[in-house]
């Protein structure tokens, strides 16, 4: 199932469709999303794609009251292998209703989990996993990676969930971030490494399950953490990475866990204003430099 | 109506009264934590309905859901071991009985969100869709739930697609305390059909012959392939929103009087014994079964192990 969207870039336009096999949908996100748990719950695995993140409050009590907790509320007699896909992010002027990073909603919702890839070979491997996982997932694609190219495998490939990637290794402080921001930190590892500091970039890739041997080896090589990520910073999934490195590797760090996020405030529609409120390749290279001083 | 069809439907309804009155004692004992929400006044329409349900036909239920539970053919000792937290309940404990599921007869569970289940159905009727079964799905909820936008939402939807879906509104008078004229504009809320092209139909939720008819029909059809449909049943809900519930919004008059008047169980007696189907002395004989049943479900569940502790992730994640 999708929603009706030709303007949507996250379907498979041009491709020949199997009959009935997806469907477009009225702009009901609630009803949708309601007809996928029920799909789910009773055999088939559904993916139903809305438009924009932003849009997921009207469909929110059929994802955290109903695909999140049936499993755990009927005992075990149910599971929901349901992929939700949608779009989220800022950089396109969308302004404030069809621009934000809400992966920390969704992050805080038990039985709920949460992927986001940065690069073209990680949403397949992703994708695929989700679509064969038999519990609930979100999968949020940042609207400006769809323009992204990359290396990807053909045939299978299976990343699964709950495993990081070491995106780039270095020594000096590890960054740890997911979706768009992934490929800011990269830039700005290299122009770090221009400068004699190398940076251990993390790439999460699912939040939901989360992959915290990965966090935490870094942590313990480079002894130093910022965490970077395009969602505003307050009660944002960086707090939870930050807390998780100072409860189990205090004593690693040479330096407090900095977290580097959106200002808060709803995304601007201004071009000249819209770059201002979420992390920027010049940002994530003035306070690496902060914290390895 | 033939005597086997109509002492079953009486049994059922007799069976789901006594749960109702048993779990209210046993919540008045301290037995039962949180909250129940009692289907007496209300049978005819679970018992009527499900009546036309195989095993392998869906439904989605309400907070107020133990009638629907017991009418899809729910083993009472592990409803009670549910009301009780023991590890034998259908949701080992996790759930309670705002959540009671038995996915083994098709119940994709009862709900404590006021309308949360009629996308669900909608679902379930979907994946019969494009499964090519000839499974159906129903899904009952109250008159408060036809005010949200999800039926709204799943109706156009389930029209849209011709899904084997049937909506059954059980209309109790009132959305918790709310009384029915102050929630809708219109008298006869079966009339909301018509916006979304299919039929709807209004029927005494009192009489179970009126409702085994009509949900024989809109099941039949929905089976055959000819799309949803909307049931409206109009009933009286005997107790108060949940139990302990002051029913300040109440005349004396409505809480003493009207659950006599308005009883589909002593409506089935009547027509029963009028139609010389059967003795008043068969169906005491079925009221006696029926309580010999309860109490054997409740000293099973009360001997049973309490529920187990919370396995993480597992009982939250299937992978």
């Amino acid at each position: 199932m999708r929603a009706a969207s030709g303007l949507s870039r996250t379907g498979t336009q041009g491709r020949p469709k199997p009959a009935e096999r997806i469907r477009q949908t009225p702009i009901s996100e609630l009803g949708i999303v309601g007809a996928a748990v029920g799909a789910a719950l009773t055999g088939l695995r559904p993916i139903v794609e809305l438009m924009y993140v932003d849009f997921s409050g009207l469909a929110m009590d059929q994802l955290v009251n109903q695909a999140a907790q049936n499993r755990f509320m009927f005992g075990g007699q149910a599971r929901v292998p349901m992929v939700m896909r949608t779009q989220g992010g800022s950089g396109r002027g969308n302004a404030a209703q069809h621009s934000k990073s809400l992966e920390a909603w969704f992050a805080h919702v038990a039985g709920l989990k949460v992927v986001m890839p940065a690069t073209p070979a990680d949403a397949k491997g992703l994708l695929t996993a989700s679509i064969r996982d038999d519990d609930p997932v979100i999968f949020l694609e940042h609207k400006l990676l769809y323009r992204t190219k990359g290396e990807v495998p053909t045939g299978e490939h299976v990343v699964p969930l709950g495993s990081a990637d070491v995106k780039r290794a270095g020594k000096d402080l590890t960054i740890v971030s997911w979706s768009r921001e992934v490929l800011f930190a990269l830039d700005a590892a290299k122009q770090l490494g221009s400068e004699g500091i190398e940076a251990e970039v993390v790439d999460l890739r699912t939040l939901v399950p989360l992959d915290k041997d990965a966090v935490l080896s870094s942590v313990r090589k480079t002894h130093r953490l910022l965490v970077v990520h395009e969602a505003i910073k307050r009660a944002g999934f960086g707090a939870e990475i930050a807390s998780l490195v100072a409860e189990e590797a205090f004593d690693d760090l040479d330096a407090p866990p900095r977290r580097l996020a959106g200002l808060e405030t709803p995304i601007p529609y201004a071009q000249h204003l819209e770059k201002t409120v979420v992390p920027q390749v010049d940002d994530i290279v003035r306070v690496a430099k902060e914290l390895v001083a | 109506m033939d005597k086997k069809t109509a002492l079953d439907l009486y049994r059922v309804m007799r069976r789901i009264r006594d749960f109702e009155e048993r779990s209210s004692a046993l919540f008045a004992e301290g037995k039962v934590w949180g909250t129940i929400h009692s289907y007496a006044g209300e049978e005819a329409i679970a018992v009527g309905v499900c009546a036309h349900l195989r095993d392998d036909d869906w439904i989605t239920s309400t907070h107020r859901g133990h009638g629907h539970c017991i009418a899809k053919g729910a083993d009472l000792g592990r409803m009670y071991a549910e009301l009780l937290g023991r590890e034998t309940g259908y949701c080992r404990g996790r759930g309670g009985s705002m959540h009671i599921a038995d996915t083994s007869k098709g119940n994709l569970g009862a709900n404590g969100i006021v309308g949360g289940g009629i996308p669900i159905a909608t679902g379930a009727a979907l994946t019969a869709k494009q499964l090519g079964t000839d499974q159906v799905a129903v899904s009952f909820f109250g008159d408060g739930a036809a005010n949200q936008g999800g039926f709204h939402e799943s109706a156009n939807l389930a029209a849209l697609w011709k899904l084997p879906v049937v909506y059954v509104c059980e209309v109790n008078q009132y959305a918790e305390s709310l009384p029915v004229e102050r929630e809708f504009p219109i008298k006869d809320i079966s009339k909301r059909a018509e916006g979304y092209g299919i039929p709807g139909v209004r029927v005494n939720g009192l009489d179970v012959r009126e409702v085994y008819k009509a949900a024989g029909e809109l099941i039949a059809r929905a089976r055959r392939g000819e799309g949803p449909s909307f049931l409206v049943a109009e009933a009286y809900r005997h107790e108060g929103h949940y139990y302990g519930d002051p029913r300040k919004y109440q005349t004396k008059e409505q809480i003493e009087g009207w659950k006599t008047k308005f009883d589909p169980i002593a409506e089935a007696r009547r027509w029963i014994v009028d139609a010389k189907l059967a003795t008043a002395a068969e169906l005491d004989a079925i009221d006696a079964d029926a309580i010999e049943e309860a109490k054997r479900a409740v000293a099973f569940a009360e001997s049973s192990p309490l529920a187990s502790p919370i396995d993480l992730p597992g009982d939250v994640y299937a992978s």
